[in-house]
């Protein structure tokens, strides 16, 4: 047992049990409905915007491209253009691969040491975080797409053939979602590395736990209504399209745990802006990823640097010459 | 990074999160759907499970008596009201859309609403179809 993660944890619990007994005891439905949502919604926006613009005016002095592969050389020296790229249609690549598909997490390594009597420290690959991290992440950007039926009507075919190939397993009634239970398990996974992996303990802080255990309540609480304790879809759609019509209204009979479900949704928006998970806008802007390596053929001047005042040689000349010529020593240019 | 195509992106990015306010603007939305009561429905007033169970749960008492059905060959479903009511979604007085004769306006309307698409009739008929 750790602080760094019990102290999320309690506070995801709070967090849950505020919004479930506001609404249960204290009929508080209007704050955690409507309230709050809008100001969660209005807080990361602002968040982001504000985040991204001060990242935007944040000087890059410096090329600063990781390089996984052979730089652009000799014409007889085949060149790693993805991994090395030394064209913006390289970076652009790059990006792309790196955004959907992690290609960083891909080349995960451990350390450990050798079990026999050696006891060598070796590294090796290890692609389950790559895996977990693909896994939750596309899950999640299902379970999010998927929400949209509740904020549009008629919901568009577009949604429905997600939910279509989402649900194309037809466990129970209702139809099973695969990316709901991979969302769970993905992240009770990463959870899990971060608490049993005793080197990734070492560097987790709360700020780490604390989106983990929130998306695996706002996970939990979505999949327990959907599958366990059964809440009236339409009476709840009509709480969404309220809000996204700006005519909200509360519906009769929605219990508690869809009101800390959609608290524990606001409070990760609202959180969004201010933690590791603005991540989504920081990987359009990593210096490393997204600058091309052409150093030796370009030459880029550093923004920062001042005009230098320079003498050079020929100048130099130009002012003393007649004295040069005078004290007999050599010039490149008379007269 | 060129500083123009940050504000595009940043653009788009909000654009995309705002969509289910504008995209309620530019579309017209539909109201949600007041299922109605019709023919035998209306007058008898009891069904099976109370009116927000119904509405939360009924998936799931389906799916119970599908089993029942097939499995067990259990027909008989007594309700916590006092009343018993046939293990059945189109067959019969006593089945679910015995009482309420209306499909289109009792499931589907609903169904439509929340996009939520059962795969009841890819085996079942509503039996005012066939007549």
């Amino acid at each position: 047992m750790n602080q760094k993660y019990l102290i999320p944890l309690t506070a995801v619990f709070l967090l849950f049990l505020v919004a479930y007994t506001g609404v249960e005891g204290a009929g508080l439905q209007w704050f955690f409905g409507i309230v709050f949502p809008y100001v969660a919604i209005i807080a990361f926006l602002a968040g982001f915007v504000y985040k991204v613009l001060g990242w935007a005016s944040s000087a890059v002095p410096f090329r600063i491209p990781t390089t996984c592969g052979q730089q652009k050389s000799l014409p007889w020296i085949k060149q790693n253009s993805i991994d090395n790229p030394d064209t913006s249609t390289g970076v652009f690549v790059r990006m792309v691969l790196e955004i959907f598909l992690f290609r960083s997490l891909f080349r995960n390594t451990k350390a450990a040491f050798n079990r026999n009597d050696s006891n060598k420290l070796s590294y090796s690959w290890e692609i389950f975080l790559w895996v977990g991290a693909l896994a939750f992440h596309y899950s999640f950007l299902v379970v999010v797409l998927r929400h949209f039926r509740f904020f549009t009507s008629p919901v568009p075919s577009c949604l429905k053939w997600l939910e279509y190939i989402d649900g194309i397993v037809q466990l129970g009634l209702p139809g099973i979602f695969l990316s709901g239970v991979v969302l769970l398990a993905a992240t009770l996974y990463l959870l899990a590395r971060r608490i049993f992996d005793v080197k990734v303990t070492y560097i987790s802080q709360a700020a780490d736990y604390f989106p983990l255990f929130l998306i695996i309540g706002i996970a939990a609480t979505g999949l327990s209504m959907r599958y366990f304790t059964k809440v009236d879809i339409v009476s709840i759609k009509t709480l969404t399209m309220g809000l996204a019509t700006f005519s909200p209204v509360i519906p009769e009979g929605v219990g508690g745990l869809f009101y800390a479900h959609i608290f524990l949704v606001s409070i990760l928006f609202a959180y969004f802006p201010a933690s590791k998970l603005m991540h989504m806008g920081g990987i359009f802007l990593s210096p490393t990823r997204n600058m091309a390596n052409n150093t030796r053929a370009k030459r880029h001047v550093n923004p920062w640097n001042y005009d230098v005042k320079t003498h050079t040689y020929p100048e130099y000349e130009d002012h003393f010459r007649e004295k040069m010529i005078e004290a007999g020593l050599p010039v490149d240019k008379k007269e | 990074m060129n500083k123009n195509l940050i504000i595009t992106g940043l653009v788009i990015f909000v654009l995309a999160v705002l969509s289910p306010f504008w995209f309620n603007i530019v579309t017209t939305t539909q109201a949600a759907p007041e299922p109605e009561l019709l023919g035998k429905a209306k007058t008898e007033k009891k069904c099976v499970l109370d009116k927000y169970d119904m509405r939360a749960n009924h998936m799931s008492l389906l799916d119970e008596w599908r089993d029942a059905v097939v499995r067990d060959a259990d027909r008989q479903y007594d309700a916590a009201n006092g009343k018993s009511f046939g293990m059945s979604l189109s067959t019969g007085e006593n089945s679910c859309l015995g009482c309420h004769e209306d499909k289109a306006k009792f499931c589907d309307t609903c169904h439509t609403y929340a996009s939520v698409d059962p795969y009841c009739w890819d085996c079942h008929t509503n039996p005012k179809e066939i007549e």
